[in-house]
């Protein structure tokens, strides 16, 4: 700070603290909900705590709302096995091609980096039903391989670790060669050790990418065994004229979300990393 | 940039690209190409058979209202998340970056709203403002002021937008406190020796330096409302009440997978592929001249 001006100083914090609680304003009263009876909340909204917590939890884990027919349990399972499918997927194709393109000299080799970029520029939105029917016709319809591998490419995760595999000090690989060790030696002995932040970084923000998604498993799922926890959830709501179980409803949600916000606020460090390295 | 010492195999390098091109091809090149062919097709109502009918396509599209809606809507949706977020996570992003005390919680607490997915911060503020439950609309209601989101159109729109730009508000927040943090602390305190007060340093040096961080934010943002916010439109209003919230992607799932109009979704398709790809070469445009500073 420059200066000392006790009243601005005041005026920051007030601020943060104010932007703080507006922010979290919405998940707060989520939470509230999620432990009330859905009695309490259609009439009396009361802004504490109430006392359903654990049945209102144990109810959404176990059984769901009536109108979905898979349990939140299920689902929280289906989204977590496409996010880290989705997660480890994207590392391990974007390590190897950007392993290939920086260390190997092979016809086509800037064409395939071209085709690679492309992909940066057609996400799903644009190109929903053309990807849906190629989905259709591979038979991946309700399916893991069918939520996880159409969004596995990326030429995000490509470009950093071509980026980094840049700065790697080419006496390294030299070292590897002279000792008689060839191209999966050095990549496994020198070059995965060495991407270990990269990959961290990179994990936290593709988890919360795969757990995220939307449209996609919107599209491909019709059978409830198969719903990750947010189309669930907009199942939920789906009731036409009749009225939404929403103590369920907001449960359902708490547990959406934590997962993503845990990963964030435990590996924060990786995260802003990731987020700073991956745009560009 | 080119590696000084490189492997030589005739077989590996094909096979280390191998599964990211298959995908590729298979799920984007595949199915864009799809999209253009459809585009200048005209599919019978039986859809047996399909023919070829050049522009037409996008002959009616520009000619149709809804779709002229549409991009007008879209238009604003975009321009008011991208305004929202970005003020509020600058004013902020300038607050934190002053205190020294508590500055990483207050950093961790209003850097998690990232991990709530559209969806889920869709239903958070569809709830707070349902008409029949919702608190927010319930208090509105006793100030004498009748919100309904599922009957009037501003409405629907002033709340996608608030959904939408509510967790954008920490991904700005991140950017902003970063690009502040770079500027070398010197400048701020030549200023402040100059007798420049904490708000006139703020305009004169502060924000001139934050700039190329601005415009990074305003096309990121731009992109994040066209494209990611299908969940929150089709979580809250299903670009109701009467089309006041039927953005343009919202627009390509409803007609091709609800109104099975193929050539009219294919030739939108091709139109947001567009969008999108100038987006990014403003993007990477900008980025290169930021690296050549």
């Amino acid at each position: 700070m420059v200066e000392n001006r006790p009243w601005l100083t005041f005026l920051t914090h007030a601020v943060l603290i104010v932007g703080m609680l507006i922010i979290a304003f919405p998940i707060y009263v989520t939470f509230v909900a999620s432990t009330l009876t859905l009695d309490e909340i259609t009439t009396s909204f009361p802004l504490l705590p109430g006392s359903h917590l654990v049945e209102n939890y144990v109810k959404a884990l176990t059984m769901g709302t009536t109108e979905v027919g898979a349990t939140v349990g299920t689902m929280m399972l289906n989204s977590l096995i496409m996010a880290l499918g989705i997660t480890f997927g994207k590392i391990a194709i974007s390590l190897i091609a950007a392993y290939a393109i920086v260390y190997f000299r092979f016809r086509f080799r800037l064409f395939f980096f071209w085709l690679i970029f492309i992909t940066l520029m057609l996400p799903v939105e644009v190109r929903i039903l053309p990807t849906y029917k190629v989905a259709a016709d591979l038979k991946l319809l309700d399916s893991y391989p069918g939520l996880i591998f159409p969004l596995i490419a990326s030429a995000t995760a490509t470009f950093l670790f071509r980026q980094f595999f840049m700065t790697v000090p080419d006496e390294l690989c030299e070292a590897v060669r002279i000792d008689g060790g060839g191209p999966i030696r050095f990549f496994f002995d020198i070059l995965l050790p060495m991407s270990r932040t990269s990959i961290a970084a990179l994990f936290v923000i593709l988890f919360i990418y795969g757990w995220n998604q939307y449209l996609w498993p919107l599209l491909i799922t019709t059978d409830e065994s198969y719903y990750t926890v947010l189309i669930g959830i907009k199942r939920m709501l789906d009731v036409g004229e009749g009225q939404a179980e929403w103590h369920i409803i907001m449960a359902s949600t708490m547990l959406a979300m934590i997962p993503p916000v845990l990963v964030v606020i435990f590996m924060q460090k990786q995260f802003v990393r990731g987020m700073t390295e991956t745009e560009k | 940039m080119e590696k000084r010492v490189v492997f030589n195999n005739k077989v590996l390098p094909y096979l280390l690209v191998a599964p990211q091109i298959i995908i590729t091809l298979v799920f984007f090149i595949w199915p864009a190409s799809q999209a253009l062919y459809q585009s200048v097709l005209q599919e019978d109502p039986f859809g047996l058979s399909s023919t070829f009918v050049g522009l037409a396509n996008f002959f009616d599209i520009f000619t149709d209202d809804v779709y002229l809606r549409s991009i007008q809507v879209t238009t604003i949706f975009s321009f008011s998340v991208a305004a929202i977020a970005m003020s509020t996570a600058l004013l902020l992003a300038v607050m934190a970056d002053r205190v020294i005390r508590a500055a990483t919680t207050y950093k961790t607490l209003i850097i998690w709203p990232y991990a709530v997915a559209p969806v889920a911060a869709a239903v958070l503020w569809y709830f707070l403002f349902s008409p029949t439950v919702g608190i927010v609309a319930f208090y509105l209601k006793i100030l004498g002021y009748e919100w309904n989101h599922t009957l009037k159109g501003g409405q629907a729109l002033f709340l996608v937008i608030i959904a939408a730009a509510w967790r954008e508000i920490s991904y700005n927040f991140l950017f902003f406190l970063a690009g502040l943090q770079a500027i070398p602390r010197s400048f701020i305190e030549a200023a402040a020796i100059d007798g420049a007060s904490p708000g006139k340093r703020f305009w004169t040096v502060v924000f001139p330096l934050l700039s190329p961080t601005v415009f990074f934010l305003i096309v990121v943002n731009i992109v994040y409302a066209f494209f990611d916010t299908f969940g929150v439109i089709h979580a809250i209003t299903e670009g109701g009440p009467n089309e006041a919230t039927n953005i343009l992607v919202f627009k390509v799932y409803h007609d091709g997978f609800l109104s099975l109009e193929l050539g009219s979704s294919a030739a939108q398709s091709v139109i947001l592929m567009i969008i999108v790809i100038s987006l990014t070469v403003i993007q990477f445009r900008y980025i290169e001249r930021r690296v050549h500073y």
